[in-house]
């Protein structure tokens, strides 16, 4: 099964150190290669980006900074695992490398897939 | 999180961390079958400890410490045993065991350790059924139960198995390391065998309800993956993991929604994962860098891509695959071979060409029992529009396999082969 695992943090106002850059590069490259990282990317200050917001029936724009919030996405990943056990290992591997913050996961609707929440039929967990 | 839950999270940890864990203790105790049950008492300390205290930060180090605590204790009390046979003046019967040096960075060396393991697991002494029962066992931290299922085995036949593995393994005196030389080419033949025999258990399963065990094949190619990252400069492994790539690309398509088999033409190719090609032929794209002559995995792979690049089953590139089963044919002669290129050539020249190429098969006695020879001779027989011969091609091929989809499968083509011919009349 796919899990979207969507990191939130504290905003800072420095960018990651060069050391923090190659760490976070290793694990990434490691997952690849794996195969339990399927894709990955890294979010640019809130300042350039946009909230776009649809109300009853009404869509507003609200430019960045999001300075109201405590922690804003930072990047997402797309995990493949087994269980969400392991998907959550994946993310506590992560949050060991990137920081204090949180991973959102989600398990990502795949037709044909059991859902965490079906009984596991296959012969070896899966 | 509830006791089911803390269980779920250490058997995800364990199917995680097992490998490590065990190859790092192998290094320092030298004894594989020693090294896993230390790993298994860390494991039994884990289910006793983190449901009351919670999961570790860093659960896989957390159980490499147990265990490395474990084997300390373990030395010490020999140690203390020997000692005490000596102050009365026995014969030592207690084999003495010099502690081994616990200290040394287990972390640093991991890459090389896990490799010693999958050597040391596929070890040409054990028989192939014993080597990809252990390998499951070691490297991928499965359940004697587990691996039982997979191979619908019983129980206690791969507990057995598994026992005399060890013990096979430790009167030969194997050495845990990663073989140089010429020797690292046979021993990674048998490791790649293994492998592939896990991946093609789960893809096609020989017999049983299921027609795939996809947790095999997701098995399989973590254990390809992991290999090609740690022997990153041997041209077969990476045409191993392009193979499985590619086919394991094509699971979603392959069976429909009440688990019948889709053969390969009648696929929806946009079911196949593109994650799975592009990943497949960046690995074969490897392979053949590395080597100027293709070797069997390679070739095999390359088959796989000529099917992955074509949009539909016309586009498909057949006159390259009837020249790469020849250079197939070359290196590993088999008949199996033959009757894959009869079915390319049937499709590069037409059904007649290939269906003459199938003759000759008939009075090879390996593919006796082989239900793919008639039921690709049913095929083109079905091309060739001779319907009553298809129709007993089938009905034989159906009563080979042991496989339940595939029997249904080819039954029901006979089947509509009866309609058909009826209808003609």
């Amino acid at each position: 099964m796919r899990f979207l695992s969507i990191y939130k943090t504290a905003e800072r106002a420095t960018p990651p150190t060069a050391e923090e850059m190659a760490t976070m590069g290793k694990l990434v490259e490691e997952g690849m290669k794996a195969g339990w990282l399927l894709a990955t990317e890294g979010c640019l200050p809130t300042e350039l980006g946009a909230r776009v917001r649809r109300s009853s029936g009404k869509l507003t724009v609200t430019d960045g900074p999001f300075t109201e919030a405590k922690e804003v996405v930072g990047g997402f990943a797309i995990l493949k695992a087994s269980s969400k056990e392991e998907a959550i290992e994946l993310a506590r591997q992560f949050l060991r490398v990137a920081g204090d913050g949180e991973c959102e996961l989600r398990q990502i609707y795949d037709p044909g897939e059991a859902s965490c929440y079906e009984p596991k039929t296959v012969a070896v967990a899966s | 999180m509830t006791a089911t839950d803390i269980h779920r999270t250490i058997d995800a940890v364990w199917k995680m961390e097992a490998a490590k864990v065990i190859a790092g203790l192998t290094r320092i105790v030298r004894d594989v079958g020693l090294a896993e049950d230390l790993a298994q008492d860390a494991l039994v300390v884990a289910l006793e400890q983190w449901p009351e205290s919670g999961v570790p930060n860093n659960p896989g180090a957390w159980l490499m410490a147990t265990a490395k605590h474990r084997a300390i204790d373990l030395f010490r009390r020999n140690q203390l045993l020997a000692r005490k046979h000596e102050e009365v003046g026995r014969e030592i019967e207690v084999k003495q065991m010099a502690m081994p040096n616990f200290d040394a960075a287990v972390e640093d060396n991991i890459g090389d350790d896990l490799l010693s393991l999958m050597f040391i697991s596929c070890h040409p002494v054990l028989s192939t059924e014993a080597r990809a029962a252990l390998t499951l066992r070691l490297l991928g931290g499965l359940t004697t139960d587990e691996i039982a299922r997979a191979f619908l085995a019983s129980e206690p036949a791969i507990a057995q198995r598994i026992v005399r593995a060890k013990r096979t393994l430790a009167d030969a005196h194997v050495l845990f390391e990663v073989p140089r030389g010429r020797e690292l080419v046979a021993r990674l033949s048998s490791v790649l065998e293994v492998i592939y025999l896990i991946f093609n258990e789960g893809y096609s399963a020989t017999a049983g309800e299921d027609w795939i065990r996809p947790g095999l094949c997701e098995e399989a190619l973590r254990l390809g993956r992991t290999l090609a990252e740690l022997a990153p400069l041997e041209p077969e492994v990476h045409g191993l993991v392009a193979l499985m790539e590619i086919q394991a690309s094509r699971m979603k398509a392959r069976v429909g929604p009440s688990g019948e088999p889709i053969l390969l033409f009648d696929q929806d190719r946009a079911r196949w994962d593109q994650l799975l090609i592009r990943r497949g032929l960046a690995a074969l794209d490897r392979a053949e860098e590395l080597s100027a002559t293709r070797g069997s995995y390679t070739i095999q792979a390359a088959i796989a891509a000529c099917h992955a690049r074509a949009r539909s089953p016309e586009e498909t590139d057949w006159a390259r695959i009837v020249s790469l089963y020849d250079a197939l044919a070359e290196l590993t002669p088999s008949p199996v071979v033959q009757l894959n290129r009869a079915v390319a050539v049937s499709m590069a020249s037409g059904p007649a060409a290939g269906f003459e190429l199938t003759e000759k098969l008939t009075s090879e006695l390996s593919l006796r029992n082989y239900h793919l020879l008639p039921s690709v001779r049913g095929d083109l027989l079905t091309k060739l529009g001779r319907l009553a011969e298809a129709r007993a091609e089938f009905a034989r091929a159906a009563s080979l396999t042991q496989n339940t989809r595939e029997r249904e499968l080819l039954l029901s083509r006979a089947e509509r082969l009866r309609e058909l011919d009826w209808s003609i009349l």
